[in-house]
């Protein structure tokens, strides 16, 4: 038995019929094709299907697409501009924070959140948040300092007064 | 790796809830944050027939603070109170903290953690420090269930099948008490291997008044360090005094072997971070909890 979603997946408007236990993962995936989002370990642990609902990160896979029904989600999809690179997926870029990529967009989900509640997030912090994420290619190093880059790139250009 | 299919139902009230449940035949769960029911869905530990989602139950989301007691409805979530604790509560912020990862949290709900009875989790352990209490309502109308009588073996409570838990009551530590919270896990944002909480209560700088100390990830459930508690009140709780009822509230568990972990030193583990939660509760002993 399906039942029927309205759900907007980066500012647009989809409708489908849905088995109530498909995962908001396999419906993007799925019946969006919206194959960015990544699927690992279909249990929480990973984070590659992480992805911002009402613009904080979760878990794709631990939410079940009937219970996305009139909400907000953002996926890798959305992230970056019409033309170029977001400057968290450019400082992936050019630090080489990614090796096969996999873990990749649920990283950049997550630190797209972090990022804007912890502009000048510490080493540590960065370390807190990636605990969340598994890297199999183990290249967290570069990761960080992607994510470091990242937040001085998208630091406002004056120094804050406080 | 995908759930098997079940029922799905949807209630607007904590009535239809639990007319759902009843329904249910006892073999219905509920759904709220899903963060362990959905992994146990697709591991296929659990195949209930029923589920039945909660999310969209009107006034369940509340934080109140009321006479010395913080209650927190069943579909707040582990963020939300986390980011309430800031700014009021350095106990609560630093407990959530260890709680699995932003992306968990930002879903997974105080009451869903409380009540899935992971005994490794770190609020069970903190419901129990604080003698709290879990709300309770079933076809036979509300309960109040204490927090020492919930816990019974891994992932079992007294919560009836047919009941919903629409609330968890903390009470608060009084504002001259003070506070300690250790665990030891793998990772940031794992399970623990073991866990402290200790909460400590003295009157100037004279003997602890009250002592309240509750292990996480040291048997089949969140268990309270009774010898310890014992061994302090009333007394002036020297270094000794507190590495003493360390000792003695760790000697009284009885830890599981597993891969992660053998019971001898989950034993001597809980030893340590008893004494270090309790020093650190009677350091803070006048600040704020």
């Amino acid at each position: 038995m399906t039942r029927k979603i309205r759900v907007t997946v980066n500012g647009q408007e989809h409708e489908r019929a849905v088995e109530p236990r498909t995962t908001l993962a396999d419906f993007l995936r799925e019946d969006l094709e919206l194959t960015g989002t990544h699927v690992g370990c279909e249990h929480g642990v990973c984070g590659a299907c992480t992805v911002l609902l009402d613009g904080e990160p979760m878990r794709a896979c631990l939410m079940l697409a009937v219970q996305a029904d009139g909400q907000r989600i953002t996926t890798i999809e959305g992230v970056a501009p019409a033309e170029g690179l977001h400057p968290i997926q450019e400082a992936f870029w050019s630090k080489h924070g990614l090796q096969c990529g996999y873990c990749t967009p649920g990283i950049i989900m997550s630190a797209c959140a972090f990022l804007r509640d912890r502009p000048a997030p510490s080493r540590e912090e960065i370390r807190e948040m990636l605990a969340g994420h598994l890297c199999r290619c183990t290249g967290y190093h570069f990761i960080v300092e992607a994510i470091e880059a990242a937040a001085q790139a998208l630091a406002p250009p004056h120094p804050r007064s406080r | 790796m995908k759930p098997a299919p079940f029922e799905y139902a949807v209630p607007a009230t904590v009535d239809e809830a639990v007319g759902a449940l009843a329904g249910g035949g006892g073999d219905a769960k509920v759904l709220a944050g899903g963060q362990s029911l959905v992994p146990m869905l697709a591991l296929r530990l659990a195949r209930p027939t029923l589920l039945v989602d909660v999310n969209r139950i009107a006034g369940l989301d509340a934080i109140r603070e009321a006479s010395g007691m913080l209650e927190i409805g069943a579909l707040v979530r582990q963020r939300a109170l986390e980011r309430w604790a800031v700014s009021r509560s350095p106990l609560f912020a630093e407990v959530l903290r260890h709680v699995a990862h932003p992306p968990i949290r930002n879903r997974g709900t105080v009451v869903g953690n409380v009540v899935h009875a992971d005994p490794a989790s770190e609020l069970p352990a903190l419901l129990l420090c604080l003698e709290g209490v879990v709300v309770a309502r079933g076809p036979r109308g509300e309960r109040m269930i204490p927090a020492d009588r919930f816990y019974r073996a891994p992932l079992t409570t007294a919560l009836g099948a047919d009941e919903l838990a629409t609330a968890v009551r903390f009470t608060l530590p009084p504002i001259e008490a003070g506070w300690g919270f250790a665990e030891v896990s793998r990772r940031h944002g794992d399970f623990a291997l073991v866990g402290a909480v200790a909460v400590l209560t003295r009157a100037g700088g004279g003997p602890v008044t009250r002592a309240r100390l509750a292990f996480f990830g040291a048997g089949g459930t969140p268990v309270r360090g009774l010898a310890a508690e014992q061994a302090l009140e009333g007394r002036e709780a020297s270094a000794a005094q507190l590495a003493e009822a360390g000792r003695a509230a760790a000697a009284a568990l009885s830890p599981d072997d597993d891969i992660h972990a053998t019971a001898a030193y989950r034993r001597r583990v809980a030893a340590t971070l008893a004494e270090r939660t309790l020093a650190a509760a009677l350091a803070r002993c006048g600040g704020c909890a």
